[in-house]
């Protein structure tokens, strides 16, 4: 009895109309877009960044390479 | 002496936006999602082509001022890599647009004019091949060059805004943008582009270092005078 008492009391107060005013804000806090917080979360998502970097090293060390074949090529034609 | 600088300043900018642009946080967006991380990967493609046009375009100027064959050579080979990053920029767009748009080729406007754009560039490709002499080519492929920039920036910049564009931000007047780039995606957009700008003109450099061997022959009978460019 005392909680139906209560409730009514805070149903007659400001309660309801804030709670009202807050409806839409709380409906949409539920309605976010998915992102990938799982992948951020278990550090899986890491694992994608360290492939992506291993490619791009690959490639800057690629072009490092090519760049010590083109300087050996130069020297040889300047002689 | 070759400055390496700006090289490794290329490596870390890019080290920074392809971790930075996977694990920064980003706007939430619908239809979106994860994929408007795509903006430091796709768009930075696009920028990075229009940088190496803007270089091919100087250079070719530079080419029909002095009659220097080493200008044609890096006109070239800026166009070639620029080509290069265009076309990842094409197919990287139609991934991007089939799980986003629900398809990969939609005819947007801003898809077609890219296309064009391309299409006009590589069209300096078979314009030099059809020409055998090496001055009337270089010539030729010079003046082409200033028509193809000229046609890009309408192409790219004025024609999708003139109608109703995919592409966010195209279609009416920028002024009055409401889908403009959120502003906590922009740094580590623009160092993506720094760093694939760069990037692209690492690759430029040895396409042209090796231009230069290759040509050597025809070089020497040009006008020798001018030789700061093998300096690099």
């Amino acid at each position: 009895m005392k909680i139906l008492q209560k409730t009514a009391a805070f149903l007659k107060g400001k309660g309801l109309l804030t709670l009202l005013l807050l409806m839409p804000l709380l409906v949409h806090a539920q309605e976010r877009p998915e992102m990938a917080d799982a992948l951020r979360s278990n550090g899986k998502i890491y694992v994608v960044v360290l492939v992506i970097c291993t490619i791009f090293a690959g490639i800057i060390l690629f072009l490092i390479y090519l760049e010590r074949k083109i300087k050996k090529l130069e020297q040889n034609h300047n002689n | 002496m070759r400055k390496s600088w700006w090289k490794i300043l290329c490596v870390l900018l890019l080290s920074f936006a392809l971790t930075g642009g996977l694990l920064l946080p980003v706007p939430e967006k619908f239809i979106l999602h994860e994929t408007i991380r795509n903006i430091f990967f796709h768009v930075p493609m696009w920028f990075g082509m229009i940088i190496l046009f803007t270089v091919s375009l100087v250079y070719a100027i530079k080419y029909l001022r002095s009659n220097n064959l080493r200008y044609d050579i890096v006109s070239l080979q800026f166009i070639n890599v620029g080509l290069l990053y265009g076309s990842l920029g094409l197919v990287t767009g139609m991934e991007w647009g089939q799980f986003t748009w629900g398809a990969a080729w939609s005819n947007d406007p801003k898809q077609l004019a890219s296309a064009i754009c391309m299409l006009i560039y590589f069209a300096v490709l078979a314009l030099r091949g059809s020409v055998p002499d090496f001055d009337k080519r270089a010539k030729i492929a010079a003046v082409y060059n200033v028509f193809a920039y000229a046609l890009m920036i309408p192409l790219l910049f004025i024609l999708p805004r003139l109608t109703d564009s995919l592409h966010p931000g195209n279609g009416g007047n920028p002024g009055f943008n409401t889908k403009d780039m959120a502003p906590e995606l922009r740094p580590t957009f623009y160092i993506a582009v720094t760093g694939w700008a760069l990037l692209g003109t690492w690759i430029a450099t040895l396409l042209i270092r090796l231009d230069l061997i290759n040509k050597r022959n025809i070089l020497h009978e040009n006008i020798t005078e001018n030789s700061s460019l093998s300096q690099g």
